[in-house]
């Protein structure tokens, strides 16, 4: 509960620096941030008590303690990589508080044992989110997004209610202990069942529930995107494991098949339409789409290895797709350029950002001295533990095509020749700090294998 | 009088949830796609009472969820109606046809 309250402090203490003073210096404001951000991040790593609250709706251990921490890094990494494009805004402080509190709601949401509290968990961190969108205030594409984002998340949520109330029906139970005692193949039980998955999948984007994630993706300020492509989706996909593995490990065979289904189409489809994009967000979304496949397809395992190798993934998806959209947030805020053609010839004038956006890349396709290799190779392992090789199959070619898009991106930045290519960008402190986080978490997370071990030792 | 069976309600309220989703895919403006999606949350409203009350009468769970239901949707419409008022002053158009720069 402790990460919790200290998260709530530091909303109450913005929102008063918001109502005490008139005008506020920004670069102050993010400094101030970042260094609560950073004593939250540090913080999470020293209250150890583990237990239940609330009449056992709110349960908290050390694999969860876990979970926040990383998403209190990844936030602490968007706040630093975001300062130049916040700095300019006049509304930083309101873009704090509207973070903070879906930072909360997926706290919650991670920590739930009881439905209840995750459908509040779940709107806590999804309503806020789509007024984040919005932040690009003069900007026509921003509040297209936020209004897609809204639309299709409440459609989703509707889903998610009907399931529940259906399950509710069924069981008479909203605790997760109770569920898991009275789970059953009776049809009813599965139609409940699965418009959750349904609504789960909304959230994670997992194919076909994806159609609302490239416009968002495209249209929101960069540093919401990060955001959503990055916290948004680790949090739902740490609540779906633990849902799936600890509730409705009865009923293994019917969402082995589902979520088999999910992987392959999220895989292919997320992959052929990366092929065809030119706009650099828009690529980075349908290439989280296919990621969101390969962790499905580590999900599948419902074994301890699996769900390590989820939590791994994530962490190392993390620092890689953070650093890619740290170069594409710095490049888009101080040139306004986000398309692959623009990016053409960007070695000849920014080599430092050309090496880590190639590096970010590498590590997303899975190339083996980055983490993001090994990330991929222990989900596709614990993916082979019930021995359907034809997904796994699937999952190996989907590698190779996904390698292709990649490449294309890091040849045009480093081989093709253009005339006038984008300006030299200075990098100042904050980014620079998030930029060597991200590149030295790419590098370390792999190389260390006591991240897994230690990952491994947390799972129930 | 006859106590009304609990199918008839499931009928209503799976009903009204399907008659929601048809609203939000095919009405083009977006004030009524909201209400449209507020039709599907009320018929899990009814769902939750219907089943409370007939089949586990001893605890409340399904009120509660009820309660917070309403509340969520509440502020789910302000936010919503907030975008599109926004959207309003962009593109001049509260029609969702009109909000198409981004495609494919």
């Amino acid at each position: 509960m402790q990460q919790e309250l200290l998260l709530t402090v530091i909303i109450f203490i913005l929102l008063f620096l918001k109502l005490g003073a008139d005008n506020i210096d920004s670069k102050k404001l993010m400094t101030l941030v970042n260094v609560l951000l950073a004593i939250n991040l540090a913080a999470g790593f020293f209250f150890n008590q583990s237990g239940s609250l609330f009449g056992d709706m709110f349960y908290t251990d050390h694999l969860l303690r876990l979970e926040k921490s990383i998403l209190n890094l990844g936030v602490l990494i968007i706040s630093l990589q975001s300062v130049n494009w916040l700095s300019k805004h006049q509304h930083a402080v309101e873009f704090y508080l509207l973070m903070l509190s879906t930072l909360l709601g997926m706290y919650f949401m991670i920590s739930s044992h009881n439905i209840l509290m995750f459908y509040v968990g779940l709107e806590l961190a999804s309503i806020p989110l789509a007024a984040m969108a919005n932040f690009d205030l003069d900007k026509k594409r921003s509040s297209e997004a936020a209004m897609k984002y809204i639309m299709s998340s409440a459609f989703a949520s509707g889903l998610l209610l009907f399931g529940i109330s259906i399950m509710y029906g069924v069981t008479g139970t909203l605790s997760y202990e109770g569920l898991r005692e009275v789970a059953s193949d009776s049809p009813l039980f599965l139609f409940s069942f699965i418009l959750l998955i349904a609504g789960f999948g909304f959230k994670i984007s997992a194919v076909p529930f994806h159609l609302w994630t490239a416009d968002v993706y495209e249209g929101s300020p960069i540093a919401v995107t990060s955001y959503m492509s990055v916290i948004s989706k680790g949090s739902m996909i740490f609540v779906m494991a633990s849902v799936l593995f600890h509730v409705f490990d009865k009923i293994f065979f019917t969402w082995y098949n589902l979520l088999a289904v999910l992987a392959v189409l999220s895989m292919i489809i997320g992959n052929l339409f990366a092929l065809r994009q030119q706009n650099l967000k828009r690529f980075l979304a349908f290439s989280s789409i296919s990621q969101v496949g390969f962790i499905l397809i580590g999900m599948t395992s419902a074994n301890p290895q699996g769900a390590t190798s989820v939590i791994y993934f994530v962490l190392i998806y993390i620092f890689s797709n953070l650093a890619a959209f740290g170069v594409l947030s710095l490049v888009s805020t101080e040139k306004g350029k986000e398309t692959i053609d623009e990016f053409k010839g960007f070695y000849k004038t920014n080599p430092a950002l050309t090496w880590i956006l190639a590096i970010a890349l590498f590590s997303l396709a899975g190339i083996p001295p980055t983490a993001g290799f090994f990330g991929k190779f222990f989900l596709i392992l614990a993916g082979a533990s019930k021995n359907n090789y034809v997904l796994i199959t699937i999952a190996a070619l989907n590698m190779v095509i996904s390698m292709y898009y990649y490449l294309r991106i890091i040849k045009a930045m480093f081989m093709d020749a253009n005339d006038n290519p984008i300006e030299k960008v200075e990098i100042s402190l904050s980014p620079k700090i998030a930029f060597v986080t991200c590149v030295a978490g790419i590098v370390i997370t792999g190389l260390v294998s006591g991240v897994y071990d230690y990952i491994f030792s947390l799972v129930r | 009088m006859n106590e009304i069976p609990l199918s008839h309600i499931l009928f209503v309220s799976t009903g009204l949830f399907f008659i929601g989703m048809y609203g939000l895919f095919t009405r083009r403006n977006m004030i009524t796609m909201l209400m449209a999606i507020e039709l599907m949350l009320n018929s899990v409203n009814i769902n939750f009472v219907a089943f409370n009350k007939y089949l586990y009468p001893e605890k409340l769970d399904g009120i509660f969820f009820t309660i917070f239901i309403i509340t969520i949707a509440a502020a789910e419409a302000a936010v919503a109606i907030a975008i599109v008022i926004h959207l309003y002053r962009n593109h001049k158009s509260i029609d969702v046809e009109d909000a198409a720069e981004m495609k494919w």
